[in-house]
């Protein structure tokens, strides 16, 4: 029997009370593709981060080519011949290409960026690649930083290539670019471990793969002898249902009416492109897409904190005539009695702040209350404590400071206080993520609560079951762009999934 | 690294520790300053001087007997006043540097009354209006850097220190030229009429009594009032601020004026207080120490009462001990700098715990 | 044209301690500290130069020129690297605040500085000044050559120091753009994460750098200390340093962390400090003059705002502290 190249033993890594890995043992062979394939959260990355030297597990073993090893830091990774493209490039954006694969490398002699680029060229023509040496990474697009990466992991004599979810900003071309010189790779002999949670390209791409769920590695199969079906079943558990309620709120009204909404970013890449839509009061619409297809933008446009074209009309649930809302600041919006509540992705960065405490994070929405020029504490000190009651957050007490709270419940205060104002638009961008399943469903419940009772909600998610279940309509967005808007109730996963990438093709189409 | 290295897990790593209790952080702080005094005692004792009795004198030269004492106040309350002056600055992770300008143009504004227009008011008017002047022009000195900074993110810091020595420039302009008193030997600028003096209380210039009620105003600003809770959050986050409707600009530049007004009449006070008059030296630091009292006091104006008087008696200890000892006065600097430094050190381990290899199983949870 | 001639003398040796504190702020800034104490670090470094090459003359008796500027180097540079060490402790081990730990730093080292200045002259029953001998090795250009007409006094004439701030500049520009560690300790101050994922051992980079770039700083403060032009010149005259570490704070914005554009702004805040004595106008009192370096400050602190192009923007994880495992 042949030694695995690398070899996992009892794995484990915990972070503070989440386990994040738990006893995972896995052979990994030369000459291979494996995926390592799992749901978000599972367990995938950091069991590779472990290989790269970025964490160090907390029990357990690995070995290298059957001796034993400790890896303390991305160095000891680099000598063992283990190099891994993280989903954040490693890449310092001021330096070219090829002084960007000579960082670290403790060679005698003096820098010598020509014969760099000469060695990159070499690898270029082996494998396929197209890097141009001298260019800076500031200029080049997401697919070509991605491919210095792999270059450069090559560059330095990789034998085992550990690429995190490496197609999730890559179009479609690109992926097949990518899949290709993989498939290259593996044939000159390198190991190469894919992480990902697409099962089209477990299918397409790998020689064998491996699924971890919640922490625990529940298997490994040759790709030939098993099929998408018995994946999904590992991968999710037994049960996919989730059982989301999902009421019918009778006689929906128009609550806002957006059209030609475009934004540019600072870079001046146009991330919102005409999207069109409307939101009713009464409803969860979803809002599916792959990470970064403007659904950051379109929401922080309706709440103010982005600068847009095109029109936001607000109808109030008063039956008072609509409110423009493009153009206007998030002040000027509460100052029209607009109540838009809006829970942000970076909760600690954004909708909350960690060094305050619960009561003093409740006031952030409502402080400008009232003419006094002292801030009413004491409402936000009732509210705070009637958060932590109804939501049973779990605290030592109102004026902890929220950094001190667990993910779930820092969730809790977020989601507590926006809803606390009744609003009339709530809106929501991965309100679960890094959330436990408990806390998950009480959110769920929250927003349907807040539909129930009148409010629009707009609910920004990455998890496509949920989305089938929980939203009333879908709309999804890819590359800025709305690819199709449809009932919540008769979509599924699989159509869902194809309108996230549809539009993408024609984008890169228009590019070349 | 070697390959044996790479076999072990790192000797020493760096955790986060679980909140120290408010007692504890003190007492990890408190031992710092001791540390301090303990490295500035070794210092003494190797120029020769036994260390007690130098710190002894220290103290007895600052506190013992009434003009040890009114000498010391007046170095406490402009350092206080300095360091109120700041904190809403540093509240909003503004660093503002510029106190020492700050009350520099603020001491001009009050020279300028003080020295020509006190023949035409009546005294409490005049006082009044060098006061008023003084925290306008100060303000206005704050708001400088804090629009381009609000505006484009000019870099603060250094900003503020350069319009620190043009501020002091300017006073040097005005001793050498139009303010300058004839018929002197030096070029200076005349000595204040009585009417542009404070009145004492208790032997101190009322001062003394304006920075402490300054201590509750501020404290009342800073914790209770909605201006307060926007500092805070724009010193937190940006991001949470505006996300909260906060106008971001608006409140780095109103709390930048407010900063540099109550600088600016520190410098009032300085001039009609205990100087009375104006020379090139009038900040006398205190705009930088003060930085120091700010931040050793984590901000916090009751505490910033302590430091100060502390900072003040190591300031006046040292004048004595120059006499007593012949120990430079500059020791109150290097002691001053030294407890900084400790204190920095000391908030790592408030906030972090070593891990030992050899602990490094039982202690991981 | 003499008066040109002097002019530029002059501005060179105002700009040298200036250059000498920007190219140690550059070197720090690059491996992503941001340390504000080089003021500090000027003053540590000045007396401790000042003292090594005073104790050496009392203890031999005669000294020697050579062995006088050696030790005097060499104790002003490691005396200031010591306080860069103490800031890297504080900020790249204790994760202190950088802003508030280099203000801590410039406190300390001004103290330190005053204080070990009056220490010594306490001691030689007034103040302390060193010898001839010395005094000269510091202030004397390089024999012969600085005879030639017009090219000498401009070119030849200067001190030593002038000359090693050049070769400071030649081999931070070499040491930055032509080597691997160069190119590494660009990578750590731009993006530690990367740079560590590549390998290279961060927080020893940001020791080194921090602490080297300080003790080059120390060699302005020596500079100040020993020059003539000053009215110093190798005497101890109390806060004499006060005011030029912040300048160089200020050039390192202003030559975009570049060494070479250093040598240009340093040369320019330095001519602008003696431009009163050459070029007098009546308009403009001699105080207003003095405050011409820091109001041109200002001035270039907004225009950069202006300035967007990525190769001049500052290392990207300049001020923030780096660690591993963070989450």
């Amino acid at each position: 029997m042949e030694t695995a190249a690398l070899q996992l033993k009892n794995l484990t890594k915990t972070f503070g009370s989440v386990v994040a890995n738990d006893n995972v043992s896995l052979d990994i062979y030369r000459g291979e593709i494996l995926s390592l394939l799992g749901e978000n959260g599972s367990g995938k990355t950091t069991l590779m981060n472990m290989l790269s030297g970025i964490y160090y597990p907390d029990g357990g073993q690995i070995f290298v080519n059957g001796k034993e090893v400790r890896i303390g830091s991305p160095k000891d990774a680099f000598d063992l011949g283990i190099g891994m493209i993280h989903q954040h490039f490693k890449l310092v954006d001021v330096l070219t290409a090829a002084e960007n694969m000579v960082l670290g490398i403790k060679e005698k002699g003096r820098l010598n960026i020509k014969a760099v680029g000469e060695k990159i060229r070499k690898i270029n023509e082996q494998y396929g690649f197209n890097v141009d040496p001298d260019k800076k990474i500031y200029d080049m697009s997401v697919s070509e930083k991605q491919t210095v990466e792999i270059v450069k992991m090559l560059y330095r004599g990789a034998d085992v290539l550990i690429l995190d979810e490496p197609t999730a900003v890559l179009t479609p071309q690109e992926t097949r670019k990518l899949f290709a010189v993989l498939k290259n790779m593996r044939d000159n002999g390198k190991t190469v471990v894919i992480i990902t949670h697409k099962l089209h390209e477990v299918m397409e791409l790998s020689d064998r793969v491996a699924v971890l769920r919640k922490g625990v590695h529940v298997g490994d199969f040759k790709t030939s002898e098993t099929n998408p079906q018995e994946l999904t079943n590992l991968m999710v558990g037994h049960s996919v249902t989730l059982n989301i309620s999902r009421e019918k709120y009778e006689n929906p009204v128009k609550r806002l009416d957006i059209r030609n909404l475009s934004c540019v970013n600072e870079d001046g890449v146009k991330v919102l492109d005409d999207i069109n839509f409307d939101v009713y009061a009464g409803e969860v619409l979803g809002i599916a897409g792959i990470s970064g297809c403007g659904q950051k933008e379109l929401l922080e446009g309706i709440a103010g904190l982005q600068k847009v074209s095109g029109s936001i009309k607000f109808y109030p649930p008063d039956g008072s005539t609509e409110q423009e809302l493009v153009g206007k600041s998030p002040l000027e919006i509460i100052k029209c009695g607009i109540a838009l509540s809006f829970v942000p992705e970076d909760r600690l960065g954004m909708g909350l702040i960690g060094n305050m405490d619960l009561a003093d994070n409740m006031l952030l929405r409502s402080y400008q209350k009232g003419k006094s020029v002292f801030a009413d504490r004491k409402s936000s000190a009732n509210l705070a404590a009637k958060v932590v009651d109804e939501l049973e957050v779990v605290t030592p007490g109102i004026d902890t400071p929220v950094r001190q709270l667990s993910g779930g419940n820092v969730q809790k205060i977020l989601v507590g206080r926006e809803i606390a104002s009744e609003p009339a638009v709530l809106m929501s961008a991965y309100a679960v993520r890094g959330l436990d399943i408990n806390t998950s469903y009480t959110i769920y419940n929250l927003m349907n609560e807040q539909k129930m009772r009148g409010a629009a909600v707009i609910y920004v998610g990455e998890d496509l079951d949920v989305l089938v279940e929980l939203c009333d309509r879908i709309l999804v967005l890819c590359g800025g762009k709305v690819s199709g808007i449809v009932d919540g109730r008769g979509a599924t996963k699989e159509e869902v999934g194809l309108l996230m990438t549809s539009l993408g093709q024609k984008k890169e189409a228009n590019e070349e | 690294m070697s390959a044996e290295g790479i076999k072990k897990e790192p000797l020493v790593r760096i955790a986060k520790r679980p909140e120290l209790t408010k007692k504890k952080a003190a007492l990890v702080k408190f031992s710092s300053i001791i540390m301090a005094l303990f490295i500035g005692g070794l210092l003494i004792l190797v120029l020769g001087h036994n260390p007690f009795a130098v710190y002894a004198d220290m103290v007895k030269g600052s506190l013992i007997g009434k003009i040890s004492l009114t000498a010391t106040a007046k170095i406490a309350v402009p350092l206080l006043g300095a360091a109120l002056a700041i904190a809403p600055a540093f509240k909003m992770k503004f660093w503002n540097c510029g106190a020492e300008g700050q009350i520099t143009v603020g001491a001009i504004a009050a020279t300028y009354f003080a020295l020509y227009q006190y023949q035409n008011l009546p005294r409490p008017v005049l006082i009044v209006v060098m006061f008023v002047s003084a925290a306008i022009i100060g303000g206005f000195w704050g708001l400088i850097p804090a629009f381009f900074k609000a505006k484009w993110g000019t870099n603060e810091t250094l900003f503020t220190l350069m319009l620190n020595y043009i501020a002091i420039g300017c006073v040097k302009y005005l001793r050498l030229g139009p303010w300058m008193e004839q018929g002197q030997m030096f070029p200076k600028i005349a000595m204040f009429k009585p009417e542009a003096r404070l009145p004492d209380v208790f032997g101190v210039h009322i001062g003394w009594i304006m920075v402490l009620v300054l201590v509750f105003v501020i404290y009342i600003y800073m914790t209770k009032t909605k201006h307060g809770y926007e500092i805070a959050v724009v010193g937190e986050s940006i991001s949470t601020a505006r996300y909260s409707g906060m106008n971001v600009k608006k409140i780095i530049m109103r709390t930048m004026f407010l900063s540099g007004a109550i600088a600016g009449t520190v410098g009032c006070m300085i001039v009609s207080g205990s100087n009375y008059t104006l020379s090139d030296g009038v900040a006398n630091g205190y705009g930088f120490t003060a930085i120091v009292v700010a931040w050793l006091a984590k901000l916090n104006p009751f505490v910033m009462v302590f430091i100060s008087v502390f900072l003040a008696v190591l300031k006046k200890g040292a004048n004595t001990i120059q006499t007593d000892f012949g120990i430079p006065a500059s020791a109150s600097d290097v002691l001053t700098g030294l407890i900084l430094l400790s204190m920095l050190a000391s908030e790592f381990f408030i906030n972090y715990r070593l891990v030992f290899r050899s602990k490094n199983k039982e202690v991981a949870k | 044209m003499s008066t040109f001639l002097s002019f530029a003398f002059a501005a060179v040796l105002a700009a040298t301690p200036l250059l000498f504190g920007a190219l140690g702020e550059i070197l720090t800034e690059k491996s992503g500290n941001l340390n504000l104490g080089v003021e500090g670090m000027m003053f540590m470094g000045g007396v401790a130069g000042l003292a090594g090459t005073y104790y050496y003359e009392k203890a031999v008796g005669e000294p020697n020129a050579i062995v006088s500027i050696v030790i005097g180097l060499v104790c002003a540079f490691l005396c200031a690297a010591f306080g860069a060490l103490i800031y890297s402790v504080l900020t790249i081990t204790f994760r202190a605040n950088q802003n508030v730990t280099g203000l801590a730093l410039t406190t300390f080292g001004t103290g330190f500085g005053n204080f070990f200045g009056e220490v010594m002259g306490n001691a030689a029953g007034g103040y302390v000044s060193v010898g001839a001998v010395t005094k000269a090795a510091f202030n004397d250009g390089i024999p012969y050559l600085e005879d030639l007409p017009v090219v000498g006094k401009l070119l030849f004439s200067y001190n030593f120091l002038v000359y090693l701030a050049a070769a400071c500049t030649v081999i931070l520009a070499y040491f930055l753009f032509k080597t691997k560690a160069g190119l590494n300790l660009r990578a750590v101050g731009e993006n530690p994460a990367t740079a560590d994922a590549a390998g290279i051992n961060v927080t020893l980079y940001k020791y080194l750098a921090t602490c080297i770039g300080g003790g080059i700083c120390g060699l302005g403060g020596l500079y100040i200390v020993m020059n003539s032009a000053n009215g110093t010149g190798g005497v101890w005259v109390y806060n004499s340093i006060s005011g030029y570490g912040w300048l160089a704070v200020a050039i390192v914005i202003f030559c975009t962390w570049s060494p070479g554009k250093a040598v240009l702004c340093s040369l320019i805040v330095g001519a602008l400090t003696v431009i009163r004595y050459y070029y007098p106008l009546s308009f403009i009192p001699a105080a207003i003059y003095e405050i011409f370096p820091y109001i041109a400050t200002v001035v270039v602190l907004i225009a950069i705002i202006f300035r967007k192009k990525k190769n001049n923007l500052p290392p990207s994880s300049l001020g923030l502290a780096y660690f591993r495992e963070e989450r």
